[in-house]
């Protein structure tokens, strides 16, 4: 897909991403947004997934450990073919599939995730046994910088370097902010670069919504072989959206019905501009 | 045919042994078997398998919550995994990935607690679990199992193996009589009636069924009280059925665990019962609301009466019913 043709995604997830968290009068908003060009580049220039074969055990895996951004992912996967958008209405809705975290009763989805600190340890084991059977396939994880103090992470970030994955990648959504303020003022993880390499990652910084560095930086992973990779996306809590944009309300704010008219008339404008 | 005392074969092996011995002849035939340690292939007899098959062997070093994790992730890529740890620290220290990443997720790990109960003794309290029951019987989608003798373990890990849903399944190192004979059948789910009396009944699960046997012998031979002894080795999915089906004759109910008195199988059947109306004369017997006294796993039954003289001593105080 080109890079154009990915810019238009991009718009038109945000949009959904807002009229689905406006319907379901809940969400997380600002990281769904800091996210979704991570997510484009990785559904349609990445991974080997294919709706109609989504059992395949060659597939590439993807597991969103910061599960709260579970609208950015439904929305990728809807336009994947695995569900029809329709379903999306039923968001949070009584006794719906589609719950406000990942859930592996929507299909495509790989694990239950939600609870934070889980989705690393779930790709090193995904990945061991990727090297065990001789496969193909790669790993993919969505880490979020707010769930970085989660010691789990680090139990997790010994095992992939102590078993040379190569076919493990994880992208850290560094979007500086969490639920309390910055993320740097709550528990600083600053430098994560140096604290990664320490545990024998190999490292990339990219900016998490510049779609040309995305895909060049994926189609260059493993970084190392013999490594495990960190691709650092820097990004921009809100992202899209003038007024939501490092705002820290935004982080499962729910726009009013003029705030969502405005926020699509900003869209449309950046989207007539690619 | 009765496991009596008479015809008890004492195998001189521990559950945990058969345990290990069991999983190398799986593994032997199944490149699929994967065990995870978290520094515990020592502590859970699995030097020798991870010489004969170092592929099929994980080791994420003193780590339960990743190592729960990575066993997951395994699972879920097809891999039967057996993630091996002591029950005190797998079943507490990583409790949210029991819960969210085996059992909520369904990844077919099965969760082995060595060590269990108060097998650690006089190590102490961070070492024992006596909440393990209690915790993951409120985890939907987890069965737990506590194998009485040599054959239960070795048919439990035989089941868990091919089982596609969760599993915990928790024992001690203690050596174990054989409590069973070549007839002796064994199923998750399905408590396991070991010797039949018109008096009383006795319910144990895990290493507390041998001394139970041994207190209903003692009751029979010394007091004339005839006491029906009853492996409950699987504490969820409870075996409802023989429950109700002992209980309806109205006779006095034990139950005998090493575990809390909170939540395990005493509650359990308790919870049962009074749903389904059965006033049976009923006694938990177990560990106390406290952190325990030293000693060996030994000294603690007998301290708190999970031992031939406790259980036969809370018998004869509840009468014929």
């Amino acid at each position: 897909m080109s890079e154009q043709e990915l810019a238009h995604k991009s718009v038109d997830y945000r949009k959904k991403i807002l009229k689905y968290i406006f319907q379901a009068n809940a969400g997380h908003t600002g990281g769904s947004l800091s996210c979704i060009d991570i997510l484009n580049v990785l559904y349609n220039h990445v991974l080997n997934v294919d709706a109609a074969d989504f059992a395949s055990p060659d597939r590439d895996r993807y597991i969103q450990s910061k599960g709260h951004t579970v609208e950015a992912l439904y929305v990728v996967l809807a336009s994947k073919g695995f569900f029809p958008e329709s379903d999306l209405e039923t968001l949070c809705r009584y006794k719906s599939h589609y719950i406000g975290h990942p859930t592996r009763k929507v299909h495509g989805v790989e694990q239950n995730t939600g609870a934070l600190g889980h989705g690393l340890s779930l790709s090193v084991g995904t990945a061991i046994a990727g090297k065990l059977d001789k496969k193909d396939y790669r790993v993919f994880t969505l880490l979020g910088d707010g769930e970085l103090p989660e010691g789990s992470n680090w139990e997790a970030a010994l095992s992939a370097s102590h078993y040379k994955l190569d076919n493990l990648c994880a992208i850290l959504d560094k979007n500086n902010l969490q639920i309390t303020g910055a993320t740097a003022d709550v528990c600083n993880t600053d430098p994560v670069d140096k604290k990664f390499e320490a545990f024998g990652w190999e490292v990339r910084h990219v900016d998490g919504h510049d779609l040309k560095q995305l895909k060049e930086t994926f189609d260059a992973i493993p970084f190392v072989k013999g490594k495990p990779s960190l691709v650092i996306a820097h990004t921009v809590k809100g992202k899209g959206v003038s007024y939501m944009e490092n705002q820290l309300k935004w982080h499962h704010g729910v726009p009013t019905q003029q705030q969502y008219a405005d926020a699509l008339e900003e869209l449309d404008l950046l989207d007539g501009n690619i | 045919m009765d496991a009596t005392i008479e015809n008890i074969v004492v195998s001189n092996r521990a559950n945990l042994e058969v345990f290990s011995g069991t999983l190398q002849t799986l593994a032997q035939n199944d490149r699929d078997i994967i065990v995870v340690t978290s520094d515990s292939r020592g502590s859970g007899k699995l030097v020798p398998f991870g010489q004969k098959f170092p592929d099929q062997i994980v080791e994420v070093g003193i780590a339960e919550q990743n190592l729960v994790g990575v066993a997951a992730g395994l699972a879920s890529a097809g891999k039967k995994v057996f993630a091996v740890s002591p029950a005190c620290f797998l079943t507490a220290r990583a409790l949210e990935q029991i819960k969210n990443d085996v059992a909520y997720s369904n990844n077919a790990v099965k969760l082995i607690g060595i060590s269990a109960g108060v097998s650690y003794g006089a190590l102490g309290s961070t070492h024992h679990s006596l909440h393990d029951f209690a915790v993951l019987r409120t985890i939907n989608n987890l069965m737990i199992i506590a194998p009485a003798d040599n054959f239960e373990t070795e048919q439990a890990i035989r089941l868990a193996a091919e089982t596609d849903l969760p599993v915990y399944l928790r024992f001690g190192k203690k050596t174990m009589p054989l409590l069973s004979t070549e007839e002796t059948t064994f199923e998750f789910g399905k408590g396991r009636t070991i010797k039949e009396g018109k008096d009383l009944v006795l319910i144990a699960t895990g290493e507390t069924v041998w001394p139970t046997l041994q207190a209903a012998e003692k009751l029979e031979r010394e007091s004339g009280i005839e006491a029906t002894v009853i492996s409950m080795h699987t504490i969820k999915p409870l075996d409802y059925d023989l429950i109700g089906r002992v209980a309806a004759s109205g006779k006095p109910i034990i139950t005998v665990e090493e575990h809390s008195i909170y939540g395990g199988l005493g509650e359990a059947c308790a919870s049962f019962l009074l749903e389904n109306n059965y006033r049976n004369k009923f006694k938990i017997i177990g560990v106390p609301d406290e952190y325990t006294v030293t000693g060996s796993q030994q000294e603690i039954f007998d301290h708190y009466g999970i031992s031939v003289e406790g259980i036969t001593a809370a018998a004869l105080k509840m009468g014929k019913g």
